[in-house]
């Protein structure tokens, strides 16, 4: 009992990595205020090309959407960070996760939209349509508001993806909150730090996991 | 031009690494097939016996769902990975790989199991009681098979996420397709075994993905 408290719990060694978790936490929101806005817009214009008439723009997205969620968001990484610069494009660690996750979280997004505005009734567009609104302000103002309402728990559910998905950054080094919980660890042999860093991430994630199954029930009673 | 098949297809290379990522391959595959047995079979195990609705077991289900499925696998891997041994369990890259992800898909599968389970009909469960069946087998023979019926889309796309994070393994090497391919990379200074495992995980996994967009299409979502 006492080696797992030793072990896992060790509060000295978990003050010690405090400041060095913190630092990477900003780092971690850093990262989710660049991609998850990124991303959603990305999926959102892929949504729209899914859902268009012309079949060739239909069919592209799809593909895009599709090759993003069968490759894994690693294999992404990797190659853009560890791939690329053999073609002579030497990217920063922090511009190799961006677009790694740009690429990943837009197919994820665009899926989340597409379900959203099939569920919109097409008598909607068709009244806005009438009013004399364009076709841009029908798709704004009519089908994109009750759209986002209908898919917002998995829209919610793909944010929380997002912030646990930032702890792959730090394969490449990038100074988030799990890489500087595992420098410790490395340096100190204990694996509090990464107790640490898992009740950071929870506190942070706790809350929105607990408000996406509030909306579950509501949106299925 | 040239450079670039060079570096990213570069036909040596190729031949030389792709019998390791074969291997790796079937590494990722029998992983993948093992987590999507034991996940979904132990996460549907737990929706059942929340269904018996005793506080004290219900309540401890649903920490353990949360607290699942607000980390990131990566966090739970490094802990047990180097966590563990320090304490006298020592187990192997895979095995690690194997639990914990394990243990991620069925937090997953028992709360999609378990809205299953809520939005069956309450006159389902009352018809099959007043035929004379007790509540196991109301729940294991009536609830259960129109429950899981209705959540397989969304059981699929989270099977199919978390098979995919197989690919965290390469961070405590395990010999998997990316872990092989990385391998692969650096002994052969150039990109084309990453291009190889790119090209085996989506020969992998599209098929799922596109079978998944069938299924969604097939069976409307519950709640949605």
């Amino acid at each position: 009992m006492d080696a797992i408290l030793q072990q896992f719990f060790n509060w000295g060694v978990m003050a010690q990595a405090l400041p060095l978790l913190l630092k990477g936490l900003g780092m971690t929101l850093l990262i989710c205020a660049v991609v998850i806005p990124l991303g959603a817009l990305g999926g959102l214009l892929a949504a729209l090309a899914s859902t268009a008439q012309a079949r060739a723009l239909r069919w592209s997205a799809i593909a895009f959407v599709d090759l993003f969620r069968a490759l894994p968001p690693l294999v992404l990484l990797i190659f853009i960070y560890a791939g690329l610069p053999f073609a002579g494009l030497r990217l920063s660690p922090f511009a190799a996760v961006t677009i790694a996750f740009f690429l990943n979280n837009s197919a994820y997004f665009a899926e989340i939209f597409r379900a959203g505005l099939l569920s919109v009734p097409k008598g909607q567009a068709e009244a806005a349509l009438s009013t004399g609104l364009t076709p841009a302000q029908t798709l704004i103002w009519v089908r994109l508001p009750q759209a986002t309402r209908n898919v917002l728990p998995d829209l919610l559910s793909n944010v929380v993806e997002i912030v646990k998905l930032t702890s792959l950054a730090s394969v490449v080094s990038l100074g988030e909150m799990l890489h500087a919980a595992d420098l410790v660890r490395s340096v100190t042999y204990n694996a509090s730090p990464l107790i640490l860093a898992a009740g950071l991430y929870l506190l942070l994630l706790w809350p929105l996991v607990r408000l996406i199954g509030r909306f579950e029930r509501r949106i299925a009673g | 031009m040239d450079r670039f098949l060079d570096t990213f297809f570069n036909a040596e290379v190729l031949a030389r690494y792709a019998p390791s990522i074969l291997d790796g391959a079937l590494v990722t595959v029998v992983l993948s097939v093992l987590i999507v047995l034991s996940g979904i079979g132990l996460g549907t195990l737990l929706a059942c016996l929340r269904a018996y609705r005793i506080r004290p077991i219900s309540f401890l289900i649903v920490i353990y769902a949360d607290i699942l499925r607000a980390l990131p696998p990566l966090v739970v891997i490094l802990v047990a990975y180097f966590g563990l041994p320090n304490v006298g369990v020592v187990l192997s890259a895979s095995v690690v790989l194997y639990l914990v992800l394990t243990l991620v898909l069925a937090a997953f599968a028992e709360e999609i199991v378990w809205a299953g389970i809520t939005s069956t009909p309450q006159g389902q469960w009352e018809a099959a009681r007043s035929t004379g069946l007790g509540f196991t087998q109301a729940l294991v023979w009536v609830v259960l098979p129109q429950a899981v019926r209705m959540v397989i889309p969304p059981l699929t796309n989270r099977a199919i996420a978390i098979t995919k994070m197989t690919a965290l393994g390469l961070v405590i090497g395990v010999p998997d397709i990316l872990g092989n391919a990385s391998t692969a990379q650096s002994f052969s200074a150039n990109a084309s075994p990453l291009t190889l495992a790119a090209i085996a995980y989506v020969i992998l996994f599209l098929p799922f993905v596109i079978g998944s967009r069938w299924l969604e299409a097939r069976f409307a979502r519950p709640g949605a």
